[in-house]
């Protein structure tokens, strides 16, 4: 199972954290810090994996972001490489030629869709559409229940 | 009070701030008011504020006031309040505060909530940060939803009940009945989440996995229709249907497939058929590659099959994708004990890749290259491991200069070749070594009498060229110290002798006492040399000298010893030889019984330190050979230490045998012990009376026996009590061939029943040579705590005669002494 994911920028700001396990707010910083750390500090044409303490680190740039995943050494690495993917190609779908902005405006919103996509660690769904049905079913419901008619609803 | 700023503006804002300390500002005004409108007890703007908290938690600021207004919103009844409730809750609430306990009876709520967004919110939130007593609570809940027909609530509650498991394994039973039918469902979602949690469940119990062993046969119709079926748009991912449903499924089925025969027979045809028909020009298609070599390897696969997964792996090696390289390299690590010839052939492309330019890569080229050192390929092995060790970033230095060392002493082809060895480690990562290679080489360069000589030599001309290793620095002291007269003497068989005057080499060592790139443990080490040298040397004035100007050294440890030295060449001076004369080899031994790092003061007498060398960090058969070493013969048991008469302090890497002490009136016995029948028994049982030494000494008595005696295989097995536990029995086989032909593959595997736990340690080869020429050990550890009566059923599989032999037998003639 995956035990953390990560989204952070080059300038090491965070932009999303999942954390799957009970951790307490120190291990997070520590975690936050190395990742950021690490990963930042690679050369651009290297291998995807890392080790930290006992877990495998899988990370992957996509533009302006880097996403990191921990996860248990039983897990596969390729698997999760095509994990991350899918997670940008929903972002994509969803808000249209995703960028950095657009989850840093909106990460209630990326949060909903990691939350369709995966679970305790683990894929929840495999269906690319059954998850933009699923976000965009619960949007509608977000609105008609909402007195601001249009998006977003802050 | 005027509404709260949207969300939006508040990030806008933020992020116009130019310092940290601007945004600090914003940030605490902003939470200022948040606050106020949280004591406003307002409903309408809750939402907005949690959220605006929440992004600000992410930039790092404390949030932990929102927390209760998160329970609040998760309260209320409006969808978009439970969704960043329940946002909140999963980012600022853990299990080890108590108020995530508040949630359990909204979650309950929510879980038979009429929309199914709600549930699935409940079911989300209870399945990533649910604590075992709110998944104690809302088990049954759970368990409910895992039958129901929607599929977006049957995915959601597997993944549930998956994380339900992890927290409260009792549970696990309570999930059986709905696990029926899942398999049956055409719904990848829910497919894929039963594969979870049916790959749960059977990892944490063995009843469990042994029931669900009658899936094999779906797993792979299931597997087989993802692989034959056409084009799905939803679940394509370039070309391959679902990939995250068939590694999932592999997954499964390896474990399923683990020790079991039927099982894995069953899956032979699909793993073949995978393995040969994936595409492997993207990531997607090698993930899944991946995924089955492991499971071959894993299973009781057919040979054909092993072999195809090896040569996968092969082709990854060479693959110009890092990430695959990567992910060969740690497969073959894992391979690399059970399949290990097929491994060696890619020992070439594995050495390679030590010179590639990718940090992860190159650790485990290197893990993986120790792993295949042997005997053959020593030398080749060890040159490209030496040429890596010198061009390698720090980081990998320790670990590679450590198994250099490891690697040399299992398979070093002479004496010469392995000091060589050692010197250039030293003189290259000297700095980086760990502690004990000091006094193992000490041991190692005094049991090789013949070389004393050239390695004095070498050490000398390398302190010649650079002080600053110590490790390196320590080492040459000392053998000056014990051979100075060889290297003043210049006979020398191996080099060029070197023409060197006694006054060349203190002044050397009195450099090194000097210097300020020298420890004080390696002052110490010098003093002492410079010390020993004068029973061996003739000017013995400058050394008095040089000792006396010590005695008012600042460094205590310094000041000591030489002030003792001072003693020798005054009060005792008719000792002095006696004390200082050649070391005697030493016996290495591993450490048994009760040890301690102790300071060493700067004792000298004849009669002090009990001495002994730190164990090097070895393989489990190298401990448990040397644990044979020391009990194989020897009566008494570990207790006993070789005592090592006057060894000059050298402090640092030296234990002091807490029962040395004992021996002090027995007065030192050289090595080997275990030859001789031992006075000690009786002293030592005069002396303490400490549990561990009965046990010890009763466990010397323990008789042979013959386990198996068929077809020309004898299998005998020896036995020991591992201390400090008395519960545990170590038992070593001993097979041996009585046939004209060796056995070779030959494979022993036991069993115990339940009441006891097994642990068996890698074989010494796997080879019986024929005609008793030689005989394959193995240790096996059995933990005994109820104290039963030891049974055990043994498998054996060779090849003899070029026909497969398989032989399964009961072994119930254990002594009793074995397991009371």
């Amino acid at each position: 199972m995956m035990h953390f994911l990560l989204l952070f920028n080059r300038q090491s700001r965070l932009r999303l954290q999942k954390w799957f396990t009970p951790v307490s707010e120190r291990y997070k910083r520590k975690v936050i810090r190395d990742m950021t750390m690490m990963v930042v500090g690679r050369p651009a044409r290297s291998c995807n994996f890392l080790q930290w303490r006992d877990l495998k680190i899988v990370y992957k740039r996509y533009a302006s972001l880097y996403f990191c995943v921990g996860m248990e050494s039983e897990d596969n690495e390729l698997l999760t490489l095509e994990v991350l993917h899918r997670y940008v190609e929903m972002l994509d779908k969803y808000f249209g030629n995703v960028c950095e902005l657009d989850l840093i405006f909106n990460f209630e919103k990326a949060y909903y869709i990691l939350d369709e996509f995966l679970m305790g660690g683990e894929v929840l769904e495999t269906s690319k559409i059954d998850i933009g049905v699923a976000i965009e079913d619960a949007d509608v419901l977000q609105e008609t229940l909402e007195e601001y008619m249009s998006k977003p609803t802050y | 009070m005027p509404a709260p700023i949207r969300l939006r503006e508040l990030i806008r804002t933020i992020r116009t701030a130019r310092t940290q300390a601007e945004e600090r500002e914003m940030i605490q005004k902003e939470c200022a008011a948040i606050r106020s409108s949280f004591r406003e007890e307002d409903n309408t703007y809750r939402c907005r504020n949690v959220a605006k908290l929440l992004y600000m938690h992410m930039l790092g600021y404390p949030a932990h006031f929102g927390q209760l207004e998160c329970l609040k919103l998760i309260a209320s009844q409006k969808f978009t309040d439970k969704r960043i409730g329940y946002l909140g809750a999963m980012l600022l609430l853990d299990e080890r505060q108590d108020v995530h306990l508040l949630m359990t009876n909204c979650i309950k709520n929510d879980l038979n909530h009429s929309t199914q967004y709600v549930q699935g919110l409940a079911l989300c939130t209870l399945g990533c940060m649910g604590s075992s007593e709110m998944c104690r609570d809302l088990a049954g809940e759970v368990e409910k939803l895992l039958k129901t027909s929607n599929s977006y609530l049957r995915k959601k509650a597997a993944l549930c009940a998956v994380h339900v498991i992890r927290k409260v394994p009792e549970l696990m039973e309570m999930f059986l009945p709905a696990t029926k039918n899942l398999l049956s469902e055409k719904n990848h979602g829910v497919l894929h989440t039963s594969v979870v949690l049916l790959t749960e469940m059977c990892e944490r119990s063995p009843d469990m996995l042994s029931h669900f062993r009658k899936l094999v046969p779906q797993l792979v119709r299931i597997l087989k229709n993802l692989i034959m079926s056409g084009y799905s748009p939803e679940h394509d991912v370039s070309g391959i249907s679902d990939p995250f449903l068939q590694v999932r499924i592999l997954r499964l089925l390896r474990i399923l497939g683990r020790s079991d025969d039927d099982s894995s027979e069953a899956m032979n045809d699909i793993l073949a058929q995978v393995a040969t028909n994936t595409e492997t020009s993207k990531n997607v298609g090698n993930a899944i590659l991946y995924e089955t070599v492991l499971t071959i390897m894993d299973i009781k696969s057919e040979s054909g099959l092993r072999v195809l997964a090896i040569n996968i792996l092969g082709r990854f090696l060479l693959n110009n994708d890092k990430n695959i390289r990567y992910v060969a390299l740690t497969s073959l690590l894992k391979t690399v004990q059970t399949d290990h010839n097929a491994v060696q052939r890619h020992r070439s492309t594995i050495v390679d890749c030590l010179k590639d330019l990718d940090v992860s890569i190159k650790r485990r080229a290197m893990e993986l290259s120790f792993a295949l050192v042997n005997g053959n390929n020593i030398r080749g092995m060890m040159k490209e491991l030496l040429y890596f060790l010198d061009s390698c970033d720090p980081e990998f230095k320790a670990d590679c200069a450590s198994g250099v060392f490891l690697a040399a002493e299992k398979y070093a082809p002479s004496k010469r070749w392995h000091i060589d060895t050692i010197m250039r480690v030293l003189t290259t990562s000297g700095s980086y070594v760990r502690d004990d290679s000091v006094p193992n080489l000490i041991q190692l360069i005094t049991n090789s009498v013949e070389m004393h000589a050239y390695t004095v030599q070498r050490l000398y001309k390398a302190l010649l060229d650079d002080i600053s290793q110590q490790p390196l620095v320590q080492v040459s002291s000392w053998c000056i110290g014990e051979y100075g007269d060889l290297l003043v003497s210049g006979q020398c068989e191996e080099e060029e002798p070197i023409q060197v005057t006694e006054d060349e080499v203190l002044d050397v060592l009195e450099g090194l006492l000097v210097s300020n790139l020298s420890t004080p443990v390696t002052r110490g080490y010098s003093l002492t040399a410079i010390m020993k040298l004068s029973t061996r040397f003739s000017s013995v004035n400058r050394i008095k000298k040089v000792v006396s100007i010590y005695g008012s050294s600042i460094d205590v440890e310094l000041q000591q010893r030489a002030v003792e030295y001072n003693a020798m060449f005054k009060k005792y001076d008719h000792m002095r030889p006696a004390l200082l004369e050649r070391m005697p080899i030493m016996e290495k031994s591993s450490s048994n019984g009760p040890t301690e790092m102790v300071q060493t003061n700067g004792e000298t007498e004849p009669s002090a330190l009990e001495s002994k060398h730190p164990p090097p960090v070895t393989q489990p058969t190298n401990q448990a050979n040397d644990l044979l070493d020391l009990l194989g013969g020897n009566d008494v048991g570990p207790v006993i230490q070789t005592s090592m008469p006057t060894k000059p302090p050298s402090s640092g890497g030296e234990l002091l045998d807490l029962l040395g002490d004992l021996s002090l009136t027995g007065g030192p016995t050289s090595a080997p012990v275990s030859t001789g029948p031992p006075p000690q028994p009786g002293f030592l049982l005069d002396g303490l009376s400490s549990q561990n030494l009965f046990n010890d000494i009763s466990a010397a008595g323990i008789p042979s026996m013959t386990a198996y005696n068929k077809n020309g295989l004898k299998i005998e097995f020896t036995f020991e009590r591992a201390t400090p536990n008395p519960n545990i029995a170590v038992i070593t086989i001993h097979a041996s061939n009585t046939t004209d032909a060796d056995m070779t593959e030959f494979v022993f595997q036991a069993a115990v029943p339940k009441t006891f736990q097994l642990q068996l340690l890698s074989p010494s080869s796997n080879v019986v040579p024929a005609l008793n020429q030689g005989t394959v050990t193995q240790v096996i550890r059995v933990l005994n705590p109820q104290k039963q009566q030891l049974r055990m059923r043994i498998k054996l599989t060779y090849s003899h005669k070029g026909s497969a032999v398989q032989d399964l037998a009961e072994v119930n003639n254990f002594p009793p002494q074995s397991w009371q």
